[in-house]
């Protein structure tokens, strides 16, 4: 009783008690924001990272991809069926793209990973529509500029939007005009017809006369087989469908894609028809945000702006190679219909998403209807093992890798995971010096506190009831400080969003770039087993701490201890 | 003679029962006699560095049952030293402590704290309140150091009670609420002989209770101790160097550099 009258005492009235406390409660409040936005980023990052990927993917070990894209769908279907809500096939290859800044006249090459995907398929698998700019309203700092241009309702497809197109036009228009004024020659004072940043300077143009001449493609025939909207009729092929496709690919097998690849070159290169002014080239594609685009910090506002350097309707030089034996190079122009911005800077900053039929077609691959990966969602992720036995069994060996999306994404998720266990291993260090605080303090309380022993201890109490008082004295500062921990670790994260603004405002400058991180706000994800051991590793930590003094004090000489002075 | 025991020591008949072998020279009539509390033959040395300080020299005092005695001697005689080996808060290099029969220097620890608490009562120069506590927490804290958290949760009316009863004895009855640091150094002094006594001590080890206080104040607590020794037949043992306050014992024994030097009687009033 005594030890608890004593230790509830000293807690009142030792102030300098106050100082260990807050040492600790410092520490844990710091481990639980650390955490908590080390988990919502994380969270926020694996949620990305999966909606781009699908939970499940099937993929071809080589380039040259499997054949029959229907028949392959339909082993999966029977196969893991009863797990699949949705799936997708998909060309997955390496290539570059070619684009013309207008602003510097400069030609950007860069490397990027090719997606020829069906639109409407691949958002059954991931969140599509939410990426792509055009369904998007522009905002900044929580006003919209621009409203969307699409509705939300609005079927996903190749077609430009109005203002695309009319961008086309007049970009197309405008060439035209130049081209039959100054024939070949390039005049630096051009006077721009209009205010769209994406207006080619004048300078730019023989280059891009140059690319677009031979890339132009007879049209008729492509349209036909490019369907530009809707979902694709031969993903939901009946059976009879399925065996002629079958039976195809049996008759022109692996040397296929080979022949095709010709065939391709012939169509790519086909005499140029006069195309109409406006429409868009049969090869189109989504561009990754980051491709295609740039931050500037504003001199006069300091505010970070984006400046795309290709919009809408413009062109792009994409070239990768042919499926066959012997792959070849081979290059093509397509048109932009809209830039997408998953997040993942490493996805918008790579990927190019293509219709798959036009990849088909360029990679030689449309004969016996050639893929290199099957994407799917599943019902609920955590049959993905058994989905991938099930698959594991119907595919031979070394034609496919089945992953999950985690799988695929392993190495960038485990490095985050290194991550955060070191960042929590120096922030207990922060505790832990916290814990040699509370020795220091305590070893001088008991000091003090040398006479009141002596007393005690005439009084009969014992050498263990006395070790109590101070143990108990170390879980109480542990137990004060960790809750006061905990409560001012989750208000900073239930409000961080307030304190950042307020710390942008003192600062003057932003403190967390939404237009850097593409989160609007900080994500923070607090775990309560995360909270519960972060403030019992600090209580077991101010506890072990007062061993040490507590011992002192339990075998201090009584009469010694009275004569202390 | 050893004799160990965790429990409350202090009736013949039980130490018997216990099972403490008596000499056989332990006549009837000699038990009738048997002191309280005797020291025998204390030496008691200090070390300082490789000096050996010695402070007792073989001292020896008995106490009989409701007895008042006052310790005598120099600074430094050795008079708190031997109050403490009484009292088992220090122990002897030489000598035996004897309480009602039974050597206690010996024993173990938890036996040696279950005495402290139960059979002696201290009281010191410098009163020793805990400065945190109020005077009646102070006053409690005996009670609370004998009795579990749940024994004492469970008797707090009854301890309270009796804390209370203490203090009004004293006269302390409007000065509750108090810390000792809002105290003067009687009522300190006051309220520590109400927690020597709440917890019901046989002898009352007192160390120059009033060494701190001036003339009238000392009297006062010398007047409380005297009514003490007389109302409840509380056997008081009292160290000071001031020889009008040792001549208000029944007997005063003189601590000479370690020694006991002679026996002076006085009646008792
Ligand atoms: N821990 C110790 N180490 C060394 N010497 C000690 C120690 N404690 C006490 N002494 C010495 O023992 C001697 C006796 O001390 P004690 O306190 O018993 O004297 P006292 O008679 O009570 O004196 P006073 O009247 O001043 O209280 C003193 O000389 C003191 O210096
Ligand atoms: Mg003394």
């Amino acid at each position: 009783m005594y030890k608890l009258l004593l230790c509830v005492r000293y807690l009142r009235t030792r102030y300098i008690a106050l100082a260990s406390i807050i040492s600790v409660m410092l520490g844990v409040a710091t481990m639980i924001v650390v955490n908590s936005v080390m988990a919502g980023f994380t969270t926020e990052m694996r949620d990305r990272l999966h909606n781009f990927l699908a939970d499940v993917v099937i993929e071809s070990r080589g380039t040259q991809g499997i054949p029959d894209a229907e028949r392959q769908m339909a082993i999966v279907q029977k196969a893991a069926g009863q797990y699949i809500a949705a799936m997708t096939p998909t060309i997955e290859i390496p290539g570059m793209m070619t684009f013309t800044d207008p602003y510097s006249g400069q030609t950007y090459t860069t490397t990027v990973q090719m997606q020829g995907i069906d639109p409407v398929g691949k958002a059954n698998v991931g969140p599509l529509q939410d990426y792509l700019d055009s369904y998007n309203p522009t905002v900044e700092d929580g006003v919209v500029l621009k409203p969307a241009l699409r509705k939300n309702d609005a079927p996903l497809g190749w077609n430009l939007t109005a203002e695309g197109a009319e961008h086309r036009r007049l970009v197309q228009e405008r060439q035209k005009l130049y081209q039959q004024d100054q024939p070949g020659a390039a005049s630096d004072d051009f006077p721009p017809a209009s205010d769209s940043p994406a207006v080619s300077k004048p300078d730019a143009e023989p280059q891009k006369n140059a690319v677009t001449a031979p890339a132009e493609i007879s049209e008729p025939v492509f349209d036909s087989e490019v369907p530009a909207e809707g979902p694709e009729p031969e993903a939901n092929a009946s059976p009879v469908d399925g065996e002629t496709s079958i039976s195809e690919t049996q008759q022109t097998p692996a040397a296929d894609p080979g022949v095709e690849m010709s065939e391709g070159d012939e169509f790519l290169y086909a005499a140029p028809s006069v195309q109409k002014v406006g429409e868009p080239l049969p090869a189109r594609v989504y561009i990754g945000e980051g491709l295609i685009s740039f931050l500037v910090r504003d001199p006069d506002t300091g505010k970070q702006q984006k400046v795309m350097m290709v919009q809408p309707g413009d062109d792009v030089i994409l070239s990768t190679v042919t499926a066959g034996r012997s792959p070849e190079v081979t290059k093509f122009q397509a048109t932009v219909v809209d830039s997408f911005r998953s997040g993942m800077s490493e996805y918008d900053s790579s990927i190019v998403l293509m219709n798959l039929e036009a990849l088909q077609k360029y990679r030689g691959m449309e004969r016996g209807n050639w893929i290199t990966s099957i994407h799917m969602r599943l019902k609920n992720y955590a049959d993905a093992p058994a989905v991938l036995a099930a698959l594991e069994r119907e595919f031979e060996p070394g034609t496919v890798t089945i992953r999950t999306w985690e799988e695929k994404q392993g190495l960038l998720l485990s490095a985050v995971e290194v991550e955060t266990a070191i960042l929590n291993v120096l922030l207990f260090l922060i505790i832990a010096v916290a814990g040699f605080g509370i020795l220091a303090i305590f070893y001088m309380i008991v000091v003090e506190k040398t006479r009141d022993i002596g007393i005690l201890k005439s009084l009969g109490a014992s050498s263990s009831g006395v070790m109590s008082i101070f143990l108990s004295y170390g879980l109480g500062l542990g137990i004060v400080g960790s809750t006061a921990g905990v409560v001012i670790g989750l208000l900073f994260v239930r409000y961080i969003n307030e304190i950042e603004d307020g710390l942008s405002w003192v600062t003057g400058r932003k403190v967390f770039d939404e237009k850097i991180y593409y989160f609007f706000e900080i994500p923070t994800y607090v775990n309560p087993w995360m909270v519960f051991s972060v403030a019992a590793g600090a209580i077991a930590i101010a506890v072990l701490a007062s061993i040490l003094p507590a011992r002192r004090a339990a075998r201090l000489h009584p009469v010694r201890a009275l004569r202390f002075e | 003679m050893k004799c160990v025991s965790g429990k409350r020591l202090s009736m013949n008949t039980r130490m018997n029962s216990q099972g403490c072998i008596q000499e056989p020279a332990m006549a009837e009539t000699l038990k009738m006699t048997q002191p309280l509390i005797s020291a025998e033959a204390i030496s008691k040395s200090y070390f300082k560095g490789q000096h050996k300080v010695p402070v007792l020299r073989g001292a020896g005092m008995t106490a009989q049952r409701g007895e008042f005695i006052s310790v005598i001697g120099q600074s430094g005689s050795g008079k708190s030293t031997l109050l403490h080996v009484m009292g088992l808060l220090d122990s002897p290099d030489v000598g035996e402590v004897i309480l009602d029969g039974t050597r206690i220097d010996n024993l173990n620890q938890a036996a040696r704290d279950q005495l402290r608490n139960h059979v002696f009562g201290f009281i010191f120069q410098f009163y020793h309140l805990l400065p945190e506590l109020s005077l009646l927490e102070n006053v409690m804290t005996p009670l609370m150091i004998r009795h579990s958290f749940l024994g004492f949760w469970k008797k707090r009316r009854e301890f309270r009670d009796a804390a209370m009863n203490m203090i009004e004895q004293v006269g302390l009855g409007h000065r509750i609420r108090h810390r000792p640091s809002e105290l003067s150094g009687g009522e300190m002094q006051r309220g520590a002989i109400a927690r020597a006594l709440v917890a019901k001590p046989e002898i009352l080890l007192a160390d120059e209770p009033t060494g701190n206080l001036d003339a009238a104040t000392g009297a006062g607590i010398m007047e409380l101790l005297n009514r003490l020794n007389q109302e409840q037949k509380l056997t008081i043992v009292m160290v000071t160097h001031d020889e009008s306050i040792a001549a208000q014992a029944h007997r005063t024994v003189r601590l000479v550099e370690g020694r006991i030097q002679g026996v002076a009687w006085e009646d008792a009033a």
